[in-house]
């Protein structure tokens, strides 16, 4: 492992001034220009080694990049620069996305909090980003902005590969929406690291579950996991079955047993693969025991 | 490298200065303006021994570009006595022993510092949530969190 360096390497700092200016610049400079946001996981990688870009675009004060709005009709639209904190503390994210506030505050420490941002957090595309799988329950979609002008991503197209995410050349990510849950929904995001806080998570798993009149056990549950697979994903196995088959503790078991089978977890500094699959299984059972209690509350 | 004007206010006082594009606020702090009580222990957003306040919220300032610090208000551990008077926070360290080697304390009083201003009364818990981000190597955080949960009692 290489130690972090004092100093950063040499590029050039450019607080762009529009979004035209950004999308030209980066489609200048290609490769060689990187946006820079809270620069928490970029300024890591180029003290390490991994990134040189020669270009930092900052372009965290373009209008709405740090806008929060909820409403009723379009749900909750949150600029790609806003912060962790800042989402964990609004009131309308508190109110109606508490697994959104519950991932945003899991994340490193208040210090870091208040410099890493949403935005950020995605792009980067790592497999143990704490907000990807709220984003993939919630079914998230992101709004970028390039060449071509705007466009949208579903959040389930998102996540490429490990760090590698659907942007285009000279495109970012301008903001996300998540859109209205489905009626009397509830989540929760369930985190292990090595500590209890300021780590990146061994495993992650966000679980969101609303009643459906449709479904043949009246529930329908979405479940994703982080720090398990190349990418942060969707288990679809675990869902159909807790929608196929009246909730008992059994069936949560046996959809906590899909969630383990999907999982294609690594070795790494963190964690073993063994403890992770282990630990999948019984972060999701948890995580759907606590969820389908509170239905069964409101039921 | 490009080069920036930024102009910011640091413990009170405003101050234009140029820096390059790639100096941390950590060295900017330390080197330029030697502010030293700002500690640099990893470089890397982990161990919070160079918290600093950034419009009155705190910061790993190892993780912010100087640059980007151009009409921000700053203020470091230098920055807490005010007329000649300790913040109660650093009276309360003193008179407990919230600090041994005092590497981690000027990041952990601005830490305190931050929270008791948007939590004057906070719990125990609520005082160890805050300081995740804060390693102590020497003091175990018991006297830590007692010299914070004084002040915080007393109210200030
Ligand atoms: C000590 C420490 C602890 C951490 N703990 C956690 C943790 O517990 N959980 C967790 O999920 N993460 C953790 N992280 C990682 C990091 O803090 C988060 O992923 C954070 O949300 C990244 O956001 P940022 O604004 O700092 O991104 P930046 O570092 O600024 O950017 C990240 C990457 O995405 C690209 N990018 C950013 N914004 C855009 C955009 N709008 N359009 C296109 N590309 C963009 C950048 O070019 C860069 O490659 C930790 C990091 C550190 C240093
Ligand atoms: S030096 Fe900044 S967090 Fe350690
Ligand atoms: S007093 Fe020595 S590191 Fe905290």
């Amino acid at each position: 492992m290489k130690l972090p360096l004092p100093e950063l390497p040499q590029f050039d700092y450019i607080k762009a001034e529009s979004a035209e200016r950004a999308i030209d610049l980066l489609q200048e400079k290609g490769a060689a220009a990187r946006i820079l946001m809270g620069g928490t996981d970029l300024l890591v990688r180029m003290r390490n080694g991994a990134l040189a870009p020669t270009v930092l675009v900052d372009i965290k004060n373009l209008p709405g990049m740090s806008a929060i709005s909820f409403t009723k009709k379009d749900g909750l639209t949150v600029g790609a620069a806003v912060t962790m904190n800042a989402l964990a503390r609004n009131s309308d994210v508190l109110h109606h996305y508490p697994l959104l506030a519950e991932a945003a505050e899991s994340v490193a420490s208040y210090q870091l909090r208040n410099r890493a941002t949403v935005g950020g957090n995605l792009c980067n595309a790592s497999p143990a980003a704490d907000t990807a799988p709220a984003a993939l329950v919630l079914e998230a979609e992101l709004t970028v902005m390039g060449p071509k002008g705007e466009r949208t991503i579903p959040a389930m197209e998102f996540f490429k590969g490990p760090g590698v995410n659907a942007l285009e050349a000279g495109e970012f990510l301008a903001r996300i929406n998540y859109s209205n849950p489905p009626k009397g929904w509830k989540g929760r995001y369930m985190k292990i690291g090595r500590n209890a806080g300021g780590d990146l998570a061994i495993v992650g798993v966000a679980v969101m579950g609303y009643p459906d009149k449709d479904a043949p056990s009246d529930f329908r549950f979405r479940i994703a996991l982080a720090s398990v697979a190349p990418t942060t994903i969707r288990v679809h196995e675990a869902e159909e079955i807790l929608a196929q088959n009246p909730i008992t503790e059994t069936v949560i078991g046996m959809a906590a047993e899909a969630a383990q089978e999907a999982a294609t977890p690594i070795d790494d500094v963190r964690a073993s693969a063994r403890y992770r699959n282990a630990m999948v299984k019984e972060l999701t059972r948890r995580g759907l025991v606590d969820v389908w209690s509170s239905l069964k509350k409101e039921a | 490298m490009k080069k920036h004007m930024i102009s910011f206010t640091i413990n009170g006082v405003e101050e234009t200065r140029e820096v390059p594009s790639n100096m941390t606020l950590l060295t900017f702090l330390r080197e330029h303006l030697t502010l030293t009580g700002v500690k640099s222990g990893c470089d890397a957003g982990e161990c919070g021994a160079c918290t600093v306040l950034m419009d009155g919220e705190p910061v790993n300032a190892c993780m912010v570009l100087a640059a980007e610090a151009d009409g921000v208000n700053i203020r470091t551990v230098e920055g807490l006595a005010s007329e000649g008077k300790l913040d109660p926070l650093q009276e309360a360290f003193i008179e407990l022993t919230g600090t041994q080697c005092g590497f981690c304390t000027p990041g952990v009083l601005i830490q305190a510092r931050a929270l008791l201003d948007r939590n004057p009364h906070p719990t125990v818990d609520e005082i160890k949530n805050a300081l995740r981000g804060n390693l102590c190597r020497c003091t175990g955080y018991t006297k830590i969190v007692e010299a914070i949960q004084a002040v915080a009692q007393e109210g200030s």
